[in-house]
């Protein structure tokens, strides 16, 4: 907006008048009010005890739970992300075989709703009390308690990564089909096979269309692990509900996890903007010298 | 010496559209093979059969003396697997109208690209090579720049020599020309002069009649999908035996101009 005076036709600087924008003066203040208004109820009401809190804010057991939080989103993402792209090109496959055992796992995984896989995996005992990996007709192999093995926590970086997995499918699969055709005919003229055209050519391509959507997906799937508390996962949401249950705190501790979530959005988001600027727009920054790209990325001399 | 394009009766369809019908084509080692035609008369699609990027479906296309697509075993052809397709691929090499140079690596990456992944070449010695022919054909200073960063003329330079760092003993060109703008056509089409100077058998599909004219040995004529003559290139260009030839060559040219003087897409 300009603020430097113009010249009249008198040949005299006349100052530019300010516009005012009385809309959001208006809708500034209505939301204020609001605002303001839901917040002193909350602050100033009786049945919440904010030093509780301020307490349980960085209580052990709360910050464990952020803790298990973390890994297990992070552990859970990669199994989806790593997973996902082994389906994605299964999908895209020419095999009929692998390309519908894809499509029947995107299908499932995304058709039955995550809590319940959730439950599944961990009740697997039921199924399976033990789980054995042996040569056929031999004695020779290794068996394990299956309750040992599916611990709330395996049960839900299992039910949360496959489920991702069938998701992320969905976007490598875009990403793989967005790079152009060209780019295969060109390296099938080279003398490639269809497995060195993927990994050579297209997927380091394709990669700069997938990474970005894959910070939102972490950031989805931190707050989607506070569903593991159906299987005692000692997550964060696991570890607030589990105090609530005995002091009967419940605000206070939704609070506290509320206010930890928003935090591990903040951080994941930023995080996010750092990789969108990174692989968002620009190819040529994609195999960048010392990047992090560089080193994952199957690259020749320069 | 047995020829290293030998088409007898080649057919190819796009479902139920018919492509090739019936092309009959040779190309002698070190010839320079233009392929000139109207758009759609299937002189492209003969190209890419030529290395296997779209099947023959009739007739007999022997190329660097294999059956494209089929090996002899036990008395009958075998489908060529992947692997197979891929082996018969690193002989010949290929230039596309589009480039289609690797976007996410350097020119010198491009052409080391080949070697490094099919061949098996060191690393160290493949990039040697890729600066060696990024200099031949005149582009040493931009080996680190990314396609975009190049003209539409260099890139063009930069896939040529890509598939020149193969050491094909074919090399195929799909209108290297067209999708260039007009003041760099020469640079590509001078490269691929000093190739056919050095004696490499070429097939070029191209509108670039001069280009024809001068370095071709033999120039062919496709009209819907079949070869409607062929000859040496001034001879033909002079005295078109068909009418359609005639028709395609005037348009061309636009009426009454002098021939040499005139690309059809500039």
């Amino acid at each position: 907006m300009r603020t430097e005076p113009i010249a009249g036709p008198s040949g005299a600087m006349i100052p530019v008048a300010r516009t005012r924008h009385w809309g959001r003066v208006l809708s500034a203040v209505a939301a204020l009010a609001i605002f303001g208004w839901l917040l002193f109820l909350i602050v100033v009401n009786p049945r919440l005890d904010w030093s509780a809190v301020a307490t349980y804010l960085f209580n052990e057991r709360i910050l464990a739970g952020v803790w298990v939080t973390v890994e297990l989103s992070v552990l859970a993402t990669i199994l989806g992300l790593v997973l996902g792209v082994v389906i994605a090109i299964m999908r895209l496959a020419h095999n009929p075989v692998l390309s519908r055992l894809a499509t029947l796992y995107i299908w499932f995984f995304r058709g039955t709703p995550v809590l319940v896989q959730l439950i599944f995996w961990y009740n697997l005992a039921f199924l399976f009390p033990a789980l054995i990996i042996k040569i056929p007709f031999t004695s020779i192999g290794l068996m394990w308690d299956t309750n040992q093995v599916m611990t709330g926590f395996t049960a839900a970086m299992l039910g949360l990564g496959l489920n991702l997995a069938a998701y992320f499918a969905e976007t490598v699969r875009a990403g793989i089909q967005a790079v152009d055709t060209g780019q295969s005919e060109a390296a099938y003229a080279l003398g490639m096979t269809p497995a060195k055209r993927m990994r050579v050519i297209v997927l380091p391509q394709a990669l700069r269309i997938i990474i970005p959507p894959t910070g939102n997906e972490f950031i989805s799937m931190l707050k989607t692990t506070s569903l593991v508390y159906v299987v005692a996962g000692h997550d964060l949401m696991t570890n607030a509900s589990q105090i609530y249950k005995t002091n009967n705190m419940i605000m206070e501790l939704l609070i506290v996890a509320s206010l930890w979530y928003l935090l591990l959005t903040t951080v994941a988001t930023f995080l996010q903007g750092r990789l969108e600027r990174r692989f968002g727009s620009d190819a040529v920054r994609l195999v960048r010298r010392g990047g992090v790209a560089a080193k994952v990325l199957p690259k020749v001399p320069a | 010496m047995s020829p290293v394009v030998r088409a007898t009766g080649v057919r190819m369809s796009y479902g139920d559209v018919q492509v090739l019908n019936g092309v009959d084509f040779e190309v002698a080692a070190g010839e320079v093979s233009c392929v000139i035609g109207p758009s759609g008369s299937g002189k492209s699609t003969f190209l890419r059969c030529l290395n296997g990027l779209e099947p023959v479906l009739g007739g007999s296309l022997r190329v660097l003396g294999e059956e494209v697509g089929h090996t002899l075993r036990d008395g009958r052809y075998h489908p060529w697997s992947p692997k197979e397709y891929a082996a018969f691929r690193k002989n010949i090499g290929m230039v596309f109208q589009r480039f289609n140079l690797f976007a996410h690596h350097s020119a010198q990456e491009n052409v080391a690209c080949g070697p490094v992944h099919v061949l098996g070449t060191p690393k160290d010695q493949a990039g040697k090579l890729a600066l060696e022919l990024l200099d031949r054909v005149g582009l040493a200073d931009h080996a680190h720049k990314r396609p975009h960063q190049l003209s539409g003329g260099q890139q063009q330079r930069v896939a040529i020599a890509r598939a020149l760092a193969m050491n094909p003993a074919l090399m195929l060109f799909d209108e290297p020309t067209s999708a260039l703008d007009p003041e760099l056509v020469d640079e590509v089409l001078e490269v691929m002069r000093d190739l056919a100077a050095d004696g490499m058998t070429m097939v070029v599909v191209t509108h670039e009649i001069a280009f024809a004219r001068e370095v071709g040995d033999r120039l062919t004529f496709f009209a819907d999908g079949v070869v409607v003559e062929q000859g040496r290139p001034a001879e033909l260009l002079a005295n078109p035996a068909h009418e359609r030839t005639r028709a395609f060559l005037s348009s061309v040219r636009g009426p009454g101009a002098p021939e040499a003087a005139l690309r059809s897409d500039a």
